[in-house]
């Protein structure tokens, strides 16, 4: 666990002298800002059309939640889908290309403790980059009156969401010395998984149970409606945790091959 | 010390080294000689436990490298053909950063660094990027790096390769003391660095061994560059009929 830590606390100080992570940061807040002015723009242009017609009952049903909170967290977990795995694509293909593979390989180190240091290391970084868009919802929460509970249920979503992209990512560079192909592949299986379940529509009943539960996307949206379940907690655990062991299984193979 | 037996490996269909067995004595350095693709790197890559062999052991302290990969790893620093550095750390950080993972405490630390620093001639560039530094100050920290834990056994893959003349006469005291009671493989094209340093010569040309015998009956009346050449122009020929037409 010490190792762990201390290759995770390597991975966060390398990711903050590089320009990506800034360059990864300033977009998803500037995204971020972008959809928050024009979601509360449309809020405040719905509340001023119902104030008008003097209709007090559908205007106290005009919640800040439904109408900001829900679609905003929509849209960052589809910028998270290209940004995480700009920030995973370096983790070992990096390595691999510098020649420090080799140092990592050839200390007395386990597998699990490297996996385990990249992992923790991308996931403080994911930390950061969540808590700095939380000031949106900060604003509504100081200017406004939404529910407190549904944001920190959403974003518990959000972040799981970003987690389980991550270790995505972690998986496809450890196959690879190339950073792009190791952010395009990763880029590729998750947009597979946020389409997973388009066909559910058509699909027979079993099936489309099938494709909605592999869906990472339906899972994050019934938290972010603020409906914590077991069965979306266990999702996110096994993706994070098939993820992480597939991980281990390709460095392994690396080193026995 | 270190023992290799019968080691094999194979990329797909070539064979980079086939039967390779040789030992290291605690207290001797071994000179690994050896043309350009002989297979001196891959050797070193499977006795520091980086890639499994095709086939054969390693024994480091008497544990086997692949069974036992986590004892050999502690006991041995290891100087890969390209130096292991991370571009974007500066020199401290990074042996800091490679003494915590070779399991240095963190209260012996600073003295750790301190050392190698000095002995490695870094005292004037600690906290210099390292993606910055020359190329022969880059040599120096990954030859700082491979000896920061003190370990036992030390494989050194050209470690004097780009270094200026002192620096190189330095570094050749410095490998000459930690043998004393350690064990070294290093591997080398400087013919005069095998004459200085080494008890033992290993020499291996297309994947076997052509020669393993001390230095000293080896060059008793000739120069080691006689020796490398007759070895190495045989292919794959019989080494003793070569060696009686010469005497
Ligand atoms: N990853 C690899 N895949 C395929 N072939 C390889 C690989 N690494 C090395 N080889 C081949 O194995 C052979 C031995 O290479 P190696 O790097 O061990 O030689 P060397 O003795 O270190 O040479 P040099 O003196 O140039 O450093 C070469 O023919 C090389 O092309
Ligand atoms: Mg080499």
């Amino acid at each position: 666990m010490k190792n762990a830590l201390t290759i995770a606390g390597k991975e966060l100080r390398s990711a903050f002298v590089s320009p990506i992570a800034y360059v990864v940061l300033t977009g998803f807040m500037l995204l971020g800002g972008w959809f928050f002015f024009n979601l509360l723009n449309r809020f405040n242009f719905l509340v001023q059309i119902y104030m008008s017609f003097r209709n007090p009952e559908v205007q106290m049903r005009l919640n800040l939640n439904e109408l900001v909170v829900a679609p905003l967290l929509g849209n960052l977990s589809v910028v998270l889908i290209i940004l995480v795995p700009v920030i995973t694509m370096r983790s070992f293909a990096e390595e691999k290309r510098a020649g420090t593979y080799e140092l990592l390989l050839t200390s007395p180190l386990s597998i699990a403790e490297i996996v385990m240091g990249k992992f923790l290391g991308v996931v403080a970084f994911l930390v950061v980059m969540l808590a700095l868009t939380a000031v949106y919802p900060a604003i509504l929460l100081v200017y406004g009156n939404p529910e407190p509970g549904i944001i920190a249920s959403g974003y518990l979503g959000l972040f799981l969401l970003a987690v389980a992209f991550a270790t995505v990512g972690l998986l496809t560079s450890s196959f690879t010395d190339n950073q792009i192909v190791a952010a395009v592949s990763c880029l590729i299986v998750l947009l597979l998984l946020y389409v997973i379940s388009w066909p559910a529509e058509t699909a027979g009943p079993t099936l489309a149970a099938v494709l909605r539960y592999l869906s990472l996307t339906e899972h994050f949206s019934e938290m972010v409606k603020g409906v914590i379940e077991t069965k979306d907690l266990i999702y996110f655990g096994s993706v994070i945790t098939l993820a992480l062991y597939l991980t281990h299984r390709s460095v392994e193979s690396v080193r026995w091959r | 010390m270190i023992e290799v037996r019968n080691l094999t490996k194979r990329y797909g269909e070539l064979t980079a080294i086939s039967n390779i067995s040789f030992t290291a004595e605690k207290g001797q350095i071994l000179g690994f000689l050896g043309p350009n693709g002989a297979g001196k790197t891959t050797t070193m890559r499977i006795i520091t436990g980086f890639m499994p062999a095709t086939s054969g052991t390693v024994k480091i302290a008497g544990y086997d490298i692949f069974n036992d990969s986590y004892e050999c790893r502690r006991r041995i620093g290891y100087l890969p053909e390209s130096p292991p550095l991370y571009g974007d750390m500066t020199v401290v950080t990074y042996l800091r950063f490679v003494g915590r993972i070779r399991g240095i405490a963190k209260a012996d630390l600073t003295d750790a660094v301190d050392r190698v620093l000095r002995s490695c001639g870094l005292e004037d560039v600690p906290h210099r990027v390292i993606g910055h530094l020359s190329k022969g100050y880059r040599q120096r920290v990954g030859l700082a790096q491979a000896m920061i834990h003190s370990p036992s056994v030390l494989v050194l893959d050209e470690p004097t390769i780009g270094l200026d003349p002192r620096q190189i006469i330095d570094i050749r005291t410095l490998i000459k003391e930690l043998a004393a009671d350690r064990t070294v493989i290093l591997s080398t094209h400087i013919l005069p660095e095998v004459s200085q340093l080494c008890d033992k010569v290993v020499i291996i040309n297309q994947g076997r061994i052509v020669v393993e015998d001390m230095l000293a009956n080896l060059t008793r009346d000739t120069s080691l560059e006689q020796v490398f050449l007759r070895y190495i122009s045989q292919d794959s020929a019989v080494p003793s009929g070569v060696a009686e037409g010469t005497a």
